[in-house]
């Protein structure tokens, strides 16, 4: 027997040959327990594909031989920085014949402009029709914060969430046992903490976040959110010179005042990382995809020493803030059918659970999060799975459902430079209110 | 005569016609245009409209605009003094003869071969108030630690160290390349009638390098005038808008939010100025050739 193991004969070889490729179709249709689904009906057909490059992109493309196999459909798949991908998207749609059949949005950016230009398709139809949708497709699955996402005013369905990045708390659990700090329960406990574990001769910061114009709009939005209040609401108010927003900025100017680094004025993420992973920041806000680098020790003096928290309740709310990409499909796409049929395959329950296994991001479905395997598995810990589920049960849009987000974030941001420097937050919201008021009036006429 | 010049006109066409249509084709047909959707409000989502003048009236009361026009000239002034000076400089030094010259200058114009971009992130990691290098090199000899990029009022100083790191190099070759051309027969009647140095340099090597130091007085003029990348790298027009210049704004407009129509008003106004300031250089660079 095992003579044949090390010297195996011509008849093994090509008999051990011919069970794996009359098997590995066999392991694919079962992988997707397609019942009598037929996922070959648009075969022959070929789709197009506009991603955002990132290793999210990387992941789904690796995996395409996979899809083609499975459907018959041939991809043609593109993924370009995000800022040009964004340029892409819009200029293809204004243009009226975009050249893909599937697009990934930013939603928290892009959601209002592509149901005012109507740019794609709704999804509710295909999902109710059972000889398009896969039996095992389990819409359920996908989380609330995801959802909300993709639901239009109007409950229009127009895309299908790929992943949601929540706002949490990142504290280094180290700094906190020396100075015997509990984790903040309230917003205001944050900044009390952060006085406490702030020791600016040993070069530590008890808090840091991003301060640079249009990154920094998120951080205010998350302590607004507190207030149980968006910065447009439901109506397309502006509610940014409210005391709520005022007081969302006083305690952004005071914890990047008071208690942060030197020069946060400048810090966008990478900045905060590399203050927070030397271990000269003792709690860090931003999105939940740092954990990765964070608990990677050639990369990270704190890996191993990280804690994961919710963003900590507001006076009147609780709610983490977030961001998330999906999937949609043109409106004008003439392979809608083969490209539904690619939406359920990147955004099925084993491609979610990649992403989440290889670090490339918080799922929008549900049950990764919960696979007991990768949670015992994984080096982020299980407290950063709690973080997410936690998060993304109380998740809010972190930026307004509005078209010039951009603007919004710009115009915002500068103020918020500003109170850095000194200015009162009552002002320079006031200030920036007006500048953005008609902008966001014209958006709506154009 | 006038048949054969004539003539003459019509055999010259084929040769000049793929230049013609080259130049009609990157040059005047996209300023024709630029000029064209100035006069629209056109943004990418929307409609276009026939707006007049409205986006040149708009802009001549954005104090923002104003602010990034005082950033431009602010940063260029810096940018181009301080590398023309110091690259006058290390030419005159690398244009002796000494152990090791041709070591050091390879070395001195190493900068000039990076990447822009490339420089910029290794400049930024530098910059970090708490992890920088720089930081860390004053606190080396006592000094306390510096805002850098990190503060309104110090970024466009410290966005201009990265020029002139960059920059001064290029200088020092077009000078290099004027003193290397230069007459030995003034030196040596200076010589006979005993001018110091300080002379000798003030009244011979000065006026006759002028002419190329006029060249890289325009070339760096323009260079940063038109300084994009370093500048969104490392700073995003930040602290606020505080290193926000002309072109920064002009790339926020259109490629951010997207308002061609105003953003064609700002390269039309920017245009017309660096063609002003080229003109006048020009005309300066013309006074101070030589007279053969």
């Amino acid at each position: 027997m095992s003579d044949r193991i090390i010297r195996p004969s011509r008849r093994h070889v090509l008999g051990g040959a011919g069970l794996v490729t009359l098997g590995a179709p066999a392991l694919v249709r079962n992988a997707f327990a397609q019942s009598s689904f037929n996922w070959k009906r648009f075969a022959g057909e070929t789709i197009n594909v506009l991603d955002v490059k990132s290793s999210r992109s990387d992941l789904t493309f690796a995996k395409h031989k996979e899809f083609e196999e499975l459907t018959g459909i041939k991809v043609s798949a593109e993924a370009i920085p995000e800022q040009q991908q964004r340029q892409k998207t819009l200029i293809e749609f204004t243009s009226g014949k975009p050249s893909f059949d599937i697009v990934v949005l930013a939603l928290h950016v892009q959601k209002r402009i592509a149901a005012k230009g109507k740019w794609l398709t709704d999804l509710r139809p295909m999902i109710a029709d059972g000889t398009l949708t896969s039996p095992d497709f389990d819409f359920k699955d996908f989380n609330a914060a995801g959802l909300t996402f993709s639901t239009q005013s109007d409950g229009t369905l127009d895309t299908l969430p790929k992943f949601v990045d929540y706002w949490i708390l990142y504290y280094n659990k180290e700094l906190f046992a020396q100075k015997g700090v509990e984790y903040p329960k309230t917003m205001d406990d944050i900044l009390a903490a952060a006085r406490k574990l702030n020791d600016p001769a040993k070069g530590i910061a008890g808090f840091v976040s991003r301060g640079l114009k249009n990154a920094n709009v998120p951080v205010w939005t998350t302590w607004m959110l507190g207030q149980g209040m968006d910065t447009v609401d439901k109506n397309g108010n502006l509610m940014t010179n409210t005391p709520e927003a005022v007081w969302g900025a006083e305690l952004y100017k005071r914890l990047n005042t008071e208690v942060a680094p030197p020069g946060t004025i400048g810090f966008n993420w990478n900045e905060c990382q590399t203050s927070f992973a030397t271990g000269r920041a003792a709690m860090w806000l931003d999105g939940i995809g740092f954990a990765a680098p964070l608990e990677d020790p050639t990369k990270s003096r704190v890996a191993g020493k990280v804690g994961y928290g919710i963003v900590p309740a507001g006076p009147k709310a609780y709610h983490s803030p977030t961001f998330a990409d999906g999937y949609g499909i043109a409106q004008g796409s003439a392979r809608k059918g083969a490209a539904w049929l690619y939406l359920q395959w990147a955004t099925n329950k084993a491609n979610q659970l990649n992403m989440l296994k290889n670090g490339a991001g918080s799922p929008a479905r549900n049950s990764p999060l919960s696979d007991i395997d990768t949670i015992k598995t994984s080096k982020f810990g299980k407290e950063w799975f709690d973080t997410v589920l936690g998060s993304a049960a109380i998740g809010r849009p972190g930026l307004p459902v509005i078209i010039p987000v951009t603007e919004f974030r710009d115009i915002f941001g500068v103020a918020l430079t500003n109170m850095i420097g000194g200015a009162d937050p009552k002002t320079e919201l006031a200030k920036a209110t007006e500048a953005f008021k008609p902008v966001l009036e014209q958006s709506e006429k154009g | 005569m006038s048949t054969a010049v004539a003539g003459m006109s019509r055999n010259y066409w084929p040769f000049i016609l793929p230049a013609l249509i080259a130049v009609l084709g990157v040059i005047v047909f996209p300023w024709i245009f630029t000029l064209y959707m100035s006069v629209h409000d056109w943004n990418v989502s929307g409609t276009v409209t026939f707006v007049g003048f409205e986006n040149y009236q708009k802009l001549f009361t954005d104090q923002r605009f104003y602010e990034a026009v005082g950033h431009t000239l602010y940063f260029t002034v810096l940018a181009v003094v301080f590398p023309v000076g110091l690259g006058l400089a290390a030419a005159l030094t690398f244009h002796r003869e000494f152990k090791g010259r041709g070591f050091l200058r390879g070395i001195f114009i190493m900068p000039m071969m990076a990447t822009p971009v490339a420089v910029a992130l290794v400049w930024t990691m530098m910059f970090h108030p708490q992890l920088g290098v720089l930081n860390y090199l004053l606190s080396l000899v006592g000094l306390p630690p510096a805002s850098w990029v990190y503060n309104a009022s110090t970024v466009i100083p410290t966005l201009v160290i990265v020029e002139i790191w960059h920059w001064t190099p290029l200088v020092m070759l077009i000078v290099l390349g004027g003193l290397a051309n230069l007459p030995s027969e003034p030196y040596e009647a200076a010589e006979i009638d005993g001018a110091t140095a300080f002379q000798k340099f003030r009244h011979i090597t000065f006026p006759l390098i002028l002419p190329n130091l006029m060249i890289a007085l325009i070339l760096r003029t323009i260079d940063a005038l038109k300084a994009f990348d370093t500048i969104y790298v490392i700073s995003q027009g930040g602290p606020g808008t505080a290193s926000e210049t002309m072109n920064i704004f002009l790339y926020l407009q259109a490629f951010a939010f997207f308002k061609l129509g105003y953003a064609s008003a700002v390269v039309v106004i920017f245009f017309t100025v660096v063609i002003l300031l080229s003109l006048l250089l020009l005309h300066v660079r013309q006074k101070t050739k030589w007279n053969v």
